[in-house]
């Protein structure tokens, strides 16, 4: 009982992360109906920016928690303008073409990030500096939660909070749902619909690099392809909430990040891996619309 | 039909002629990127039946690569090499014996890999286009776990002491033959119910042409086509290891439909030699700068392609298409 108290603690907020991540995701298909394969590898290149950050500002070395907040901030803003300029310049001239050949520029780009990353960094793993010291806050028999599970459940619930208000309270975020709509429609009413896009990359970009910088912390051995197979579980975790829907791809991604924990709990740690994508083709025949999916039937 | 029989036996003799002469013209390294060649072939021209000709996006062919290089592999080493070394050796006819069954090998393999595309695209197809495609991706990376875990097939120490059947003429072979199917396929009444799944699948399904059935076909036969290239991979290096079945594998194939234009053959036959010879060809640009640009210079060549020809190098178009004005004018005259 008591092992699986704690599975389910580490589950949790290992979904958490999934769940900042799988938000970018859910975002730009509902925006785009684009897979951002790139979406991944924008929450590794985050890993990196506060790794640099937090060494060229000293904070590697002496553990605090403003130095640490700046840290996540600064790696925040980085990503959201390389998410921007990753729509800007591969995904915007592109956007009369085919669904088909957006998918095989996102995936162009993710293969950049990932080689570029390598080049740049170095492909051997690298130690992220522990911006905050490791300490256990309770301890119930076996059970022990650190304050690490508490930090990475606490910012993403914040981080979700914020931009469930943002979409459904302020000006810009009604033009996001808008846009999601309707294109067409949406830029009849007024509405800019490049700049909606470019505001729902920004934001996606700055969730997944708070989802970075999380992780960072909590798992610190980061290396370029990281975001390779986290992004793509994050993704199923989409999938799995309902693709378009934002409480979607929490529920999702908490599903995800608890059943993966059980696996490698109870069952067998090379598995894990695989469970993402049997629970992906489990859905698709059970509920392809994904627990919180609408089905929507396709008009002539 | 006729004519393409005997075309086709006319280059199989070819081949098997070529087969003496090719491999002693070049030094081994030139003589395995051109094997590599044929490989790359067989994978962009069978990933184009689905992704070029059929609309659908698969992003997992290197699974059904795996899949059928597995599995002809392990005939081959546990059943036919037992069987083969009943046979003396050192003559013709066992040389014949080991060359048919090697075949047989091939095709079980194709045959395996096509059962896994008919258990992956039948939930997966009636579905809309994207889940195609992280279904596939997701298939890859299923069949790369489970061969970790299965210790017959050499797990994670990777498959070694495969026959190394495979030569030239077998390669070039299976090649030729992807490559004449491919384009019977579209000539035919299937291949017009293919394209026009791709063109509009609403209006396909209301002019009567049931387009699950026709995707699954079109998903199985791709399969089947990249099983015999994994069986030919497989018994040419006698070796097999799951990390060379990643999603890099998958994405090779898909630059090369890309880069030859979706749904043209020739384009993807070009595609593949393009892409097979060219990181080779940029080895020395390494060696100078010290660092590996290749791995970059790939994606943004992907890249430039999208955004100033997204249509890739042919197009819709076939050679022959765009050769024959030329010849008709040269008629004319």
């Amino acid at each position: 009982m008591e092992e699986f108290v704690q599975h389910l603690i580490n589950g949790i907020s290992l979904g958490s992360i999934y769940g900042l991540v799988a938000l970018g995701y859910t975002m730009v298909y509902g925006i785009l109906k684009l897979i951002n394969f790139a979406h991944g590898d924008v929450y590794m290149m985050s890993t990196f920016f506060g790794f640099y950050f937090a060494r060229w500002l000293g904070f590697a070395y002496t553990p605090s928690v403003i130095g640490a907040l700046i840290v996540l901030f600064l790696a925040m803003a980085a990503c959201a303008l390389l998410g921007f300029t990753i729509e800007r310049f591969a995904y915007r001239p592109l956007r009369k073409m085919p669904r088909l050949n957006l998918l095989i520029t996102a995936i162009g780009v993710s293969l950049l990030l990932e080689n570029g990353g390598q080049i740049l960094f170095g492909a051997e793993p690298k130690f992220f500096p522990e911006l905050i010291a490791r300490t256990e806050l309770f301890r119930f028999g076996n059970i022990s939660i650190s304050n690490f599970q508490v930090i990475i459940i606490v910012v993403s619930l914040s981080f979700m909070a914020l931009l469930q208000y943002i979409i459904f309270h302020t000006k810009q975020g009604k033009a996001m749902q808008a846009v999601s709509f309707h294109h067409e429609h949406a830029s009849l009413m007024g509405i800019n619909t490049d700049r909606i896009i470019s505001f729902t990359f920004v934001l996606g970009s700055a969730l997944a690099a708070a989802a970075g910088i999380l992780v960072g912390l909590a798992y610190p051995r980061i290396d370029p392809l990281m975001g390779v197979l986290f992004g793509l579980k994050a993704f199923v975790a989409a999938v799995l909430g309902g693709i378009g829907s934002i409480p979607g791809a929490i529920v999702g991604a908490l599903i995800m990040g608890l059943s993966e924990e059980m696996v490698v709990g109870y069952f067998s740690s090379t598995y894990r891996d695989a469970l993402a994508f049997f629970l992906l083709i489990v859905i698709l025949l059970v509920k392809p619309t994904g627990l919180f999916g609408k089905s929507t039937s396709e008009k002539v | 039909m006729t004519k393409q029989i005997l075309t086709f036996l006319i280059i199989s003799s070819l081949l098997f002629f070529g087969n003496f002469i090719v491999p002693a013209m070049m030094n081994p390294y030139l003589f395995m990127i051109l094997i590599y060649c044929g490989i790359n072939i067989i994978m962009g021209v069978s990933l184009n039946i689905i992704n070029g000709i059929t609309g659908q996006f698969s992003i997992g062919h290197a699974g059904f690569m795996a899949v059928g290089g597995y599995v002809s592999a392990a005939i081959s080493f546990y059943f036919l090499m037992p069987l083969l070394s009943l046979f003396p050796s050192d003559n013709t006819i066992s040389l014949l014996c080991q060359n048919t069954l090697f075949v047989f090998s091939i095709l079980l393999g194709g045959v395996g890999a096509a059962l896994f595309g008919y258990l992956v695209g039948l939930p997966s197809l009636h579905l809309r286009g994207d889940y195609l495609g992280i279904v596939t991706l997701g298939f890859g990376e299923i069949i790369r776990v489970i061969i970790l875990n299965l210790d017959f097939i050499g797990g994670a120490r990777g498959f070694t002491g495969i026959p190394a059947w495979s030569n030239f003429f077998w390669v070039y072979f299976f090649a030729v033959a992807v490559v004449m199917i491919s384009f019977r396929l579209l000539r035919s009444s299937h291949g017009r119910a293919l394209l026009s799944i791709r063109e509009d699948e609403i209006a396909a399904e209301s002019i009567g042409i049931p387009i699950t059935r026709y995707k699954v076909k079109a998903f199985v036969l791709s399969s089947f086509f990249a099983g015999i290239a994994g069986g030919l991979f497989a018994h040419f290096i006698g070796y097999l290891n799951p990390s060379s079945f990643t999603f890099i594998k998958s994405f090779e194939a898909i630059i090369i439909v890309v880069l030859g234009g979706m749904g043209s053959i020739s384009g993807a036959i070009v595609a593949a030699v393009i892409t097979t010879i060219l990181p080779e060809a940029l080895r020395p640009l390494q060696e100078i700068t010290k660092t590996d640009f290749r791995m970059v210079i790939y994606p943004l060549l992907l890249l430039t392609l999208m955004l100033t020809r997204p249509q890739g190098l042919f197009g819709h178009k076939e050679l022959s298409d765009i050769i024959s004005p030329f010849l008709k004018r040269k008629k004319s005259l």
